[in-house]
């Protein structure tokens, strides 16, 4: 039997998640893995937004603040645990996209840009000034899952970072698994025929409002999982989780591997979460290099990453 | 009545910095499709730049021009190497080069200059002018009168010169001005020189006010993306309207409501405004090309 497209992708991902561990040196290298998976899950959903859909936004970090915000105030104010404090905050952010959605949707390039990145703002804003509430700039501890403790008694005794190396990793494998399910399904093909151009899907009966908005709200509770995974593993919390830079920090992650392809985008993730970290060795030649580097991958490989290297494999075999 | 004016007069000094950024951003756009988010860059080497020559003993008006033409290469060495190679990458590429240009600049003058804040004298001295009660420092006109100057320059060359009409023909259309001879690459690398130019200028005009140092790019960037949004993108009015309008509002909300959430009102206005007018308030109603 040969390999769908999809199942091999999820297939190389998974061992990818299964096998690195294999070449891990020390403990730290669980915990960049799995910060590569969360910011994997949340670009995950910039490619079903931006890559699918066509629409950018400057804003999704804000969703990444609610989800991340729910889970560190929902157990202390609202009794819940912490893993439905995520599935609120999931909600929440699939209810909020959806009330700024229909609105913010009917603007188009650089003005939905802006009003996203409004968004955005806002929601940092009200996480940073609210500090009776929130804890302020200062940040938040948030309580634990206790998941971990859970699989312990049933006898699969994990250390704290390679517990969250397997649940982010196991999130980000769903997420891919969702998202390219939705690429070849018959609104996946809807979003993308709107991408090309939304007076042509509009021609053959694609309703183009309603679909934006889905493809809106399904990143922001792709993000807003993100923003909840990393309080979690983290166990602590400040509002620049919701911040500007983060949303371009995404975005960034997103076009930089390849803003159609799921594993592009997973790529680009990894590249970008590794990149600081392999560069601070270099301490203040830091940005110049990372500056220098994205803007040579853009130049030269204008698809992103992972598109232009498959091509060029192609090009030669 | 005197509070009113003084936050009437911070607001428009604010407006001022944000509508020079916002024209730059319109320049590049214009020229290129291209929404430059290194903005912000420029107006942090021209603060910068003047700093350390000065410094080193050059007189301020001196290191003030040398920054700018220093900067205004800086911009055409952006478009020469990162965005011309790049011309008919889609938009999103794009964007994301000059976020890496924003950061390699950055890392740049973190390197050649250092991390601190820095500050040169005022032009006028800094005694404080009484206007009806209200305030306003002699530098705050200058950045006023910067933004005033500018934007005139501007309108007239684009209205009066051959050159300014170049541009507009290649911003219009890229393929229609090389057919009436217009080279449309020297178009594009005169708009980053004077966008770069102006992001300069206004660092020199506000470093005395607000101080300088190598991360204050990104700040001023999003005031002018959002400036130049609010106006309408590509039209010079709107900017100019765009920028002192957002300085106003969030004077007038760090008077009256709370400072914290100023920035805060300034988006609310900015989405409520686009969502009446998706445009922009300058900008014309867009068509589908089919």
């Amino acid at each position: 039997m040969r390999l769908s497209r999809k199942h091999l992708t999820l297939l190389v991902l998974a061992l990818l998640i299964a096998l690195a561990p294999a070449l891990f040196p020390s403990n730290f290298y669980y915990r960049i893995g799995a910060l590569i998976f969360v910011n994997g899950l949340a670009v995950t959903g910039l490619v079903v937004l931006i890559g699918f859909a066509g629409q950018i936004s400057l804003g999704h970090a804000g969703f990444a603040g609610i989800g991340a915000y729910a889970c560190a105030l929902a157990p202390g104010y609202l009794g819940l645990h912490p893993g439905l404090a995520m599935l609120l905050g999931a909600v929440l952010s699939g209810g909020v996209a959806w009330l700024i959605g229909r609105p913010i949707l009917r603007l188009k390039g650089y003005y939905l840009a802006v009003a996203t990145l409004g968004f955005g703002i806002l929601v940092s804003m009200v996480l940073a000034n609210e500090a009776k509430i929130t804890g302020g700039p200062d940040g938040r501890e948030v309580a634990e899952l206790g998941l971990r403790g859970a699989l312990a008694t049933i006898g699969i005794g994990l250390s704290n970072a390679q517990f969250w190396y397997a649940a982010t990793g196991l999130a980000m494998l769903l997420g891919a698994w969702v998202a390219l399910n939705l690429h070849d399904s018959p609104t996946g093909r809807a979003l993308r025929a709107l991408h090309d151009s939304e007076v042509a899907a509009r021609t053959v009966g694609v309703d183009v409002a309603r679909l934006k908005l889905s493809a809106f709200v399904i990143s922001a509770v792709y993000a807003s999982l993100s923003g909840s995974l990393l309080a979690l593993m983290n166990r602590f919390i400040t509002p620049d989780v919701a911040g500007f830079l983060h949303s371009v920090e995404l975005v960034t992650m997103t076009v930089f591997g390849g803003v159609g392809s799921v594993p592009g985008a997973i790529l680009g993730a990894a590249t970008l979460t590794l990149l600081p970290q392999a560069l601070t060795v270099l301490q203040q030649y830091e940005n110049l290099i990372l500056g220098l580097i994205m803007m040579l991958v853009m130049i030269f490989m204008r698809d992103g990453l992972l598109p232009s290297l498959m091509r060029r494999l192609k090009g030669r075999g | 009545m005197a509070e009113l004016l003084q936050y009437l007069l911070s607001g428009v000094t604010v407006g001022a910095v944000y509508a020079l950024v916002a024209l730059g951003f319109t320049l590049i756009y214009n020229a290129s499709d291209v929404v430059n988010f290194a903005q912000g860059e420029f107006v942090m080497l021209g603060g910068m730049i003047s700093f350390f020559a000065w410094q080193a003993g050059i007189p301020l008006p001196l290191a003030a021009i040398l920054a700018i033409i220093a900067t205004a290469s800086v911009g055409v060495l952006l478009n020469k190497l990162a965005i011309e190679p790049a011309r008919g990458a889609p938009v999103a590429s794009l964007i994301i080069i000059t976020i890496g240009a924003s950061i390699f600049l950055r890392g740049g003058a973190q390197l050649v200059f250092d991390k601190q804040l820095h500050r040169f004298p005022s032009f006028s001295g800094d005694d404080p002018i009484r206007i009806l009660g209200a305030t306003i420092l002699p530098q705050s006109l200058w950045v006023i009168a910067g933004a005033v100057a500018i934007f005139l320059s501007l309108w007239l060359f684009f209205a009066h010169t051959l050159t300014g009409k170049a541009v507009l023909a290649t911003a219009n259309n890229r393929i229609a001005a090389s057919l009436v001879g217009i080279n449309p690459n020297h178009m594009m690398t005169l708009s980053f020189a004077v966008s770069a130019a102006i992001g300069a200028l206004a660092g020199v005009l506000v470093t005395p006010i607000t101080l300088t140092s190598y991360d204050l790019g990104v700040a001023i960037a999003l005031k002018g993306f959002a400036a130049a949004m609010l106006g309408g993108m590509g039209i010079p009015a709107g900017a100019l309207a765009g920028g002192l309008l957002l300085g106003l509002i969030e004077a007038f909300t760090a008077g009256y409501v709370s400072s914290v959430y100023k920035d805060a009102v300034a988006f609310v206005v900015i989405l409520a405004v686009l969502f009446a007018m998706p445009q922009g308030l300058f900008g014309r109603k867009a068509m589908d090309r089919v």
